[in-house]
């Protein structure tokens, strides 16, 4: 499916089709501007949810399950339902008025409080709305819950178990926007399945003399931005509004619409300031059980989760796989089949998009004789999984690339340069079956600078190793974007668009590409936080969807909106549209200047009116939905490590770090490498320590004190952010998004280091305890092999 | 039970219960809404508020231990005349992403600037291991500390 705008994706493009050959100056694109929330946010006054009130809002808490996997046999709320300034109590028996009051994107299985049975550890069971915060946690803790305990299947092995009961029987309720064409039936716990299959895998290794083979484990680990899932719900008759911490306004406006059976235009959603999100607060999330709550209270009410709650709201899936690879003597590479199994959880939440990416991260960038990849998405009774920056890239490429570095190690030839000869170039397909994008970026150059940076090649002493890996994530989601740019009379300009602000800057970014249409400064020019009243529709901020397709909206609307500007300037100077320019907030046709306050007076005939333009990205082809067609681009993850290993503790040190961010056209270089380097920490998080425990279906380490983030001691001695721009991207001025890639990469490069150390490792994360052991593990055989 | 204290250079008087948290009486009773709630365990940081010069977890720390002493919050720290230059700093490096953790990324600087204990890159990084930040990967936050300490690389 390829991006349908007015506009071809070569740099500093004409703004709109009907101006030919419009002067754009770059210093709006490409300048490292200060961010336009950077004053708000540094003294304080940028607004979140958790700081917003409303008239008459109470606060919601909610009682969560304490046991994994239950029948509801009765809940008694009374004596919650009698407390003092209690004023109401939701259960799953309040929502028999509903049609289907279960939800989920992709597809509609999760209900919006439990309804006679609970599914994992932390599943909402009771709400309670009241005047106060410490009333509500009173009175949840006055409510009694029977449970009936059924089987845990809290992990893979059990859910996929041949006498495992089903966590979900009934037929499959397809979501709104799933993205995946038709969704098979479900198999057992295998809620969703996805084959990727090119050339006859079992003839083309016949030749092969290098196999390499493995089983990897992945594990669970929660996307921790800082600030927890917040929802304030009001919903009265004819008008449910929310002030969400969403990254998808638009999508949960529409799950809303569905759930509580109103016209979309009956939900308002609005969002302010986001504090981080990460993938975890896309789709929708604690909106529902809020409305629903609010429903019941007739009042608006606030439901702000604290941290152990937002860790089973939404988190990474947990991950087995079974990988092989084959090749030639010399390297040259012939097949590859990987089987994976992702966990869930307990609601499909964006489960099977992850599977999907996922599967398509497989093989690899790499030519194959021929490719076979099943991949399974699996319920089991644990908290529901979603999507966590670069996900199914991040959990299929440090096992690809782990085995990549093997059959050079077998075949005797340097590892960047295996990747040289077999990477796909510019123009090929990416996905062995000749489907989607072709490759949009210059992998090769791109390997040779990390390589360069960590220091490839040069002599490392005794337990250092340098590892590089490359890898591709399918981006862009469904390519819908609008975007509305308003000039108004005194010249300033507002642009209105629906990426939401979660902190990549998308506020600073979009401001410089409207102020670079217009010809003026971004100091001019406010962006505005989505309010789905006024905004318009943006399918979603995620995917690093958002400069590349939104930016090309707002780009498209700026054009439109000079395009006024030089028609009304072109009839006070006599002269032909095409022959103004827009340059420092004027129109400028040889020695003929106003400034644009003047042109719109020009245009009105007083000192009032407003110019207001649209624009719109949408897709051209793809007639069945699925993003098989996309993707919209192929983000780079390309990654070096250079570390060490104490072989007494087992502790590893990132001695030096590089990323690729190969963007096309960076609006704002300085952002692109805030996204890369925040995704080196985290990516170094998710390799080195963070995991998800659960023992007997029970998440033990639901705080930051037993789940470890990375902290400012965890910098890297060197992190080097490279920023490649090739123009080679559909957005504006060639651009394409960033900000997930190193998050796949740095687990991968970390791997292939360790193992370039002596140490190679099927399991994540690498916690010194697991590398010390097998290091233990790898002497012994080495003696007895001796 | 009442407590007096000093909230950004104004006195306040309040009746609180005993086991209502600083971080909670700001926030709730004050509106002042700068210093966030994340963790609730005193590890990450965002939180932080200076209780006489030195930074505090308001979330595992009561509203009545603050009594007969003085709080500085970033909605007070930003009336400082020192403030611009953290800003700068901050706005220079972009050393800022979402902005949730980034008062107490502040105040923490401020406090630890004001001791002397930010003599080195080390000092540094030793001074702000109990705050935490998701986005940014640390490096422009350490930078723009460096420069608002005057530490050279």
């Amino acid at each position: 499916m390829s991006v349908e705008s007015p506009q071809a994706a070569t740099p500093l493009a004409p703004a709109a089709p009907a101006v030919p050959e419009a002067p754009v100056r770059p210093e709006e694109v490409g300048a490292r501007r200060v961010r336009k929330d950077a004053r708000e946010k540094l003294s304080g006054q940028a607004q979140y949810v958790g700081d917003m009130e409303m008239p008459g809002m109470l606060i919601g808490k909610v009682l969560r399950s304490d046991v994994p996997h239950a029948r509801i046999v009765a809940v008694d709320a009374s004596e919650a339902e009698a407390m003092r300034g209690v004023v109401a109590v939701l259960t799953g028996e309040d929502l028999g008025d509903l049609d289907h009051p279960y939800f989920g994107h992709a597809i509609k299985d999760r209900p919006v409080i439990a309804i006679g049975r609970v599914r994992f550890h932390g599943e909402p069971v009771a709400a309670v709305a009241a005047v106060d915060e410490a009333t509500a946690d009173a009175a949840i803790r006055t409510i009694v819950v029977e449970y009936e305990e059924l089987p845990v299947l809290d992990s893979l092995d059990r859910a996929l178990a041949g006498d495992a009961p089903l966590l979900h029987d009934g037929p499959v309720v397809p979501g709104l926007f799933h993205g995946l064409g038709t969704l098979p039936e479900r198999d057992g716990n295998v809620g969703y399945r996805y084959t990727l299959s090119a050339g006859d895998v079992s003839a083309a290794s016949d030749a092969a003399d290098i196999v390499v083979e493995g089983e990897y484990t992945f594990p669970a680990v929660y996307q921790y931005a800082m600030e927890t899932h917040a929802t304030i719900a009001d919903f009265k008759p004819g008008a449910i509004t929310l002030w969400a911490n969403c990254q998808h306004p638009f999508l949960t406006q529409a799950e809303i619409a569905d759930l509580f059976g109103v016209p979309t235009g009956e939900v308002r959603v609005v969002v302010p300031y986001l504090g981080g999100g990460f993938g975890s607060k896309s789709y929708t999330k604690m909106e529902p059980l809020t409305v629903a709550l609010s429903r019941k209270a007739g009042r608006p009410v606030k439901i702000a989760n604290r941290v152990d709650e937002s860790m089973v709201t939404s988190r990474r899936h947990g991950m087995k796989c079974w990988m092989r690879t084959t090749a030639m003597a010399d390297g040259t590479l012939l097949t590859r089949e990987a089987r994976f199994w992702m966990d869930t959880g307990a609601y499909a939440d964006n489960g099977p998009r992850v599977t999907a990416t996922a599967a398509d991260a497989a093989p690899g960038p790499y030519r194959w004789e021929a490719v076979h990849v099943d991949a399974s998405c699996v319920y089991c009774t644990t908290a529901p999984s979603g999507s966590y920056r670069a996900f199914g890239a991040t959990h299929l490429q440090w096992i690809g690339e782990s085995q990549i570095d093997e059959v050079a190690r077998r075949a005797g030839i340097d590892r960047v340069e295996l990747r040289r000869r077999a990477l796909v170039v510019p123009g090929e397909p990416v996905r062995p079956d000749g489907t989607g994008k072709p490759l949009d970026a210059d992998l090769v150059g791109d390997v040779e600078q990390v390589a360069q940076a960590i220091g490839w090649g040069q002599p490392r002493g005794e337990w250092r190793g340098r590892g590089v890996s490359v890898g591709l994530l399918a981006a862009g989601a469904h390519p819908v974007s609008r975007a509305s740019v308003r000039m108004t009379a005194d010249g300033s300009v507002e642009v209105n668009v629906g990426t939401t602000e979660v902190g990549q800057g998308a506020r600073t970014v979009m401001a410089q590409i409207a102020a670079q249409e217009l010809g003026c400064s971004s100091d001019r020019v406010t962006v505005h936080g989505a309010d789905t009243r006024f905004t318009p529709y943006d399918r979603s901020t995620g995917a690093s969807r958002s400069t590349t397709l939104a930016g090309k909206a707002v780009q498209n609307a700026a054009g439109n909106v000079a395009a006024r500007l030089r028609e009304s300037a072109a009839e006070a100077f006599g002269v032909d549209p095409s022959d103004v320019s827009l340059v420092d907030g004027h129109a400028v046709a040889g020695t003929e200047r106003l400034d644009f306050p003047d042109v719109i007076a020009q245009r009105f005939g007083f000192r009032g009116g407003e110019i207001i333009e649209g624009g719109e990205v949408r897709p051209t082809g793809g007639k069945t939905g699925s993003y098989a067609e996309g993707p919209v681009f192929w983000e780079v993850c390309v990654a070096g490590v250079e570390l060490e290993l104490d072989p007494e503790t087992g502790m590893i040190e990132l001695l030096r770090t590089a990323t690729v961010a190969d963007v096309g056209k960076a609006i704002n270089p300085q952002l692109v490498e805030r996204q890369d380097e925040g995704a080196t920490l985290q990516g170094l998080g998710n390799a080195l320590f963070e995991e998800m425990v659960f023992v007997d279906g029970l998440l033990i380490n639901d705080s930051l004190l037993e789940y470890r983030v990375p902290r400012i001691a965890d910098l890297p001695g060197e992190m080097t952010s490279i920023v490649v721009e090739n123009a080679d991207g559909p957005g504006p001025y060639g651009a394409k998004g960033c900000g997930e890639g190193a998050l796949a990469a740095l687990p991968a490069a970390i791997v292939n280091a360790l193992a370039d150390a002596g140490v190679p490792m099927n399991e994540l994360p690498l916690t010194p305890e697991r590398v010390w052991l097998r290091l233990q593990e790898l002497n012994a055989n080495e003696e007895e092999a001796v | 039970m009442e407590i007096e204290l000093t909230v950004n250079g104004r006195q306040v008087a309040a009746e609180v219960e005993p086991q209502v948290l600083l971080l909670d009486f700001l926030r709730d009773e004050l509106d002042l809404t700068g210093a966030k709630r994340s963790c609730d365990v005193q590890v990450c940081g965002t939180c932080t508020v200076l209780v006489d010069d030195a930074p505090v977890s308001a979330c595992t720390y009561l509203a009545h231990e603050a009594h007969g002493r003085s709080v500085l919050t970033i909605e007070g720290f930003a009336r400082h005349a020192d403030f611009g230059r953290y800003a700068e700093a901050f706005e220079r490096h972009a050393a800022l992403q979402c902005g949730y953790c980034t008062p107490g990324f502040l105040l923490t600087i401020k406090s630890l600037a004001d001791a002397g204990e930010l003599r080195s890159e080390d000092e540094i990084r030793h001074g702000l291991d109990g705050n935490i930040c998701r986005c940014t990967g640390y490096r422009a936050i350490l930078d723009a500390a460096r420069e608002i300490a005057g530490v050279g690389r």
